[in-house]
């Protein structure tokens, strides 16, 4: 959480026109009447986790001043949410990013050799991204799935018990996954352009 | 000493679901509640059953419910802390994945017990998944009519929203918590006033933890003198245990408080004994934050009692020879665990986890974390050890929150029960260099 403090790039603002589409925004809207009249600010955590969904896997200044301006609030407090939390990022991230636990429980049944395999078989350290934008390497602390150690997630899945095999299936699958959808693009701008 | 109370139904497939759920005798505490009972009948129930809030603290939930503000005009709130962040714990998770309606009922009994017309479960971030079931499981309420306007018939209306985090530990503590739902970082509040008098919003509110809510269906439809019955005497009803670490059956367990400590790990019932025929060499008993106990002291108490699975057994010497049954994250550690290694892996959690509101808990854990990666690393020098304690003893007391505490505290016992360990790392770093920590046990000696 405080090592956050230096890593984001808050001051680079694009000027980027930033807009929800209508389902989205009829969404958000929804989730802010959830609260009561004059504390919409309370808003904040849901729509940012939907703003960094519908904004490139990542919040960047642009999107934070959207979201201050739905909600009501000044910019600052938006950044001050933004930077705490760490299921926000700041950076732009892979399609996938890989979470593994790195935390007690997960260390003593073979969390660390997990993390090392995975950076292995990538060929990226913690932290870094595939050069294709495929895979975001990072690691957490406690997800609360101790009991099914080692885990991480992807995205929204949780992946437990993990074994180098299962990696290899996992990543091999994404893959294959992620060059479909490619394919499928593909034959559709063929047909009709 | 097996009766259940949370995961009876667990095996009824489809319990999920809200249908299957009343047709087991769901929601029949609601309409008992609402229709029979008082608001404050149903508070002194819950006092008399002695239920302890099940997030680690343990403080009564009856005594918590007592102390809201029913004089002011204000709207009044029940929060469900569902931020379960705490290494080694993940019952909530299992319940809400499981049993979500057991949650449901237990919090609109509370909600009109307290006065309360808005509840929010605040789940954490990461449990994306969670929200959903319990999203499905609320609308199914709505249309149900558990929840809305005029709730069967009575003049009670409740709406209860499912709010999300975002990955902060931090979080799960009361004050945080509600800093968080309105909108803010999760810097811990300074008490008093405490939640009950200025909570949410500047209101009356109660915080209460998943599991201790999802008991009151329990208390309101059988009273809470026959709560008492369940478990071992101070220490009532069951617990949800989440075990891991290595042992062969990692898993939730819910056990009737009183339970003997050897009969938990090594009972296949439980936890089935030490993975791979190892012996066993510590435990951390109620999450991370509470103190490790090596074999002998888990067992049994110093003054050579059986160790009980109770508030007060694992409590017993307090925290000389004693520990905590906290959140019921049951960590298991065997002979080849590194102690200094594992509780530098902790101290990390505790330096990233810190809110950074208060110096000693925001520089304390990072100075803890630097010098335990030395002394992991063969780096130490001869006087981190007690360098280490000095830091711990200046964190404790000394923040807002308990999260300072919370990271003292394993620094502290590890050094306290484990100090040869850390001396070997200090005099033997050519050794701790060398060898791979699984390995390195059996060097200690």
């Amino acid at each position: 959480m405080l090592g956050k403090r230096i890593n984001h790039s808050l001051h680079q603002k694009q000027n980027i026109v930033v807009c929800f589409s209508g389902p989205t925004l009829e969404k958000v809207l929804k989730i802010i009447s959830r609260y009561p009249e004059g504390k919409q600010k309370s808003a904040i955590i849901p729509v940012l986790h939907i703003a960094q969904e519908e904004f490139g896997g990542y919040l960047n200044v642009d999107t934070m001043d959207y979201v201050a301006g739905l909600l009501g609030i000044e910019p600052i407090e938006v950044y001050e949410v933004a930077t705490f939390y760490s299921q926000y990022y700041l950076d732009p991230v892979g399609k996938y990013v890989i979470e593994t636990c790195r935390t007690g429980p997960c260390a003593i049944c073979g969390g660390e050799a997990i993390q090392s395999y995975l950076e292995k078989k990538l060929g990226i350290k913690t932290g870094e991204s595939t050069p294709d934008g495929l895979f975001t390497l990072k690691t957490v602390e406690c997800l609360g799935a101790c009991g099914y150690a080692p885990v991480m997630q992807i995205n929204t899945e949780f992946y437990e018990f993990l074994t180098p095999q299962k990696i290899d299936k996992i990543i091999n699958t994404l893959t294959k996954k992620s060059e479909e959808e490619k394919a499928e693009n593909s034959k559709w701008t063929e047909k009709f352009f | 000493m097996d009766r259940k109370i949370l995961l009876e139904n667990i095996d009824i497939p489809g319990i999920q679901s809200f249908e299957t759920f009343r047709s087991c005798g769901g929601y029949l505490a609601v309409e008992k509640a609402l229709k029979t009972m008082a608001p404050d009948e149903i508070t002194e129930e819950v006092k008399k059953s002695g239920l302890k809030g099940r997030g680690g603290a343990g403080f009564p939930a009856g005594m918590k419910w007592s102390f809201i503000d029913k004089k002011v005009d204000k709207p009044r709130y029940l929060i469900c802390n569902a931020d379960e962040s705490e290494p080694g714990t993940f019952k909530d998770r299992y319940l809400m994945e499981k049993i979500p309606h057991l949650l449901i009922e237990g919090m609109i009994c509370a909600c009109y017990a307290l006065g309360a017309n808005t509840g929010y479960i605040y789940v954490r971030g990461e449990y994306k998944y969670i929200i959903g079931i319990l999203n499905k499981a609320v609308r199914e309420a709505y249309e149900a009519g558990f929840l809305g306007e005029n709730i069967l018939g009575t003049k009670f209306k409740l709406d209860i929203v499912v709010h999300s985090g975002a990955g902060a530990y931090i979080c799960g503590e009361e004050t945080a918590l509600i800093e968080s739902l309105e909108g803010k970082r999760g810097n811990p509040r300074i008490k008093p006033p405490f939640p009950a008098l200025v909570g949410l919003y500047g209101s009356p509110t109660v915080v209460n933890n998943v599991e201790t809510l999802a008991n009151i269906g329990y208390i309101v439809n059988n009273g809470g003198e026959k709560y008492t019955q369940i478990g071992l005497g101070r220490s009532t009803g069951t617990k949800l245990i989440s075990a891991c670490g290595n042992i062969n059956k990692p898993g939730v367990y819910e056990i009737e408080l009183g339970v003997s400590v050897r009969d938990f790990i090594y009972s296949d019932q439980y936890c089935g004994g030490i993975k791979n025929n190892k012996e066993l060499k510590a435990v951390i008993a109620g999450g991370s934050s509470v103190p490790i106990l090596p074999k002998d002291l888990i067992l049994k108490t110093a003054s050579g009692e059986d160790r009980l699975m109770t508030y007060e057994s694992l409590s017993d010497g307090g925290f000389v020879s004693g520990t905590m049954l906290g959140s019921g994250g049951f960590i298991v550690y065997d002979e080849d665990a590194c102690i200094v290694r594992n509780t530098w892996n902790l101290t990390r959690f505790y330096h990233h986890e810190s809110c950074g509101q208060c110096s000693p808990c925001r520089e304390g854990t990072g100075w803890m974390e630097n010098v335990l990666h030395r002394l992991e690393n063969g780096e130490g020098r001869s006087k981190d050890i007690d360098l280490l304690v000095s830091i711990a003893a200046k964190i404790e007391g000394k923040t807002i929150c308990p999260l300072g505490d919370a990271s003292a505290w394993p620094v502290a016992s590890a050094i306290r029960h484990f100090r040869h360990e850390f001396e070997f790392h200090v005099q033997h770093p050519e050794i701790v260099k060398n060898v791979n920590h699984g390995s390195l046990a059996k060097y200690v000696g």
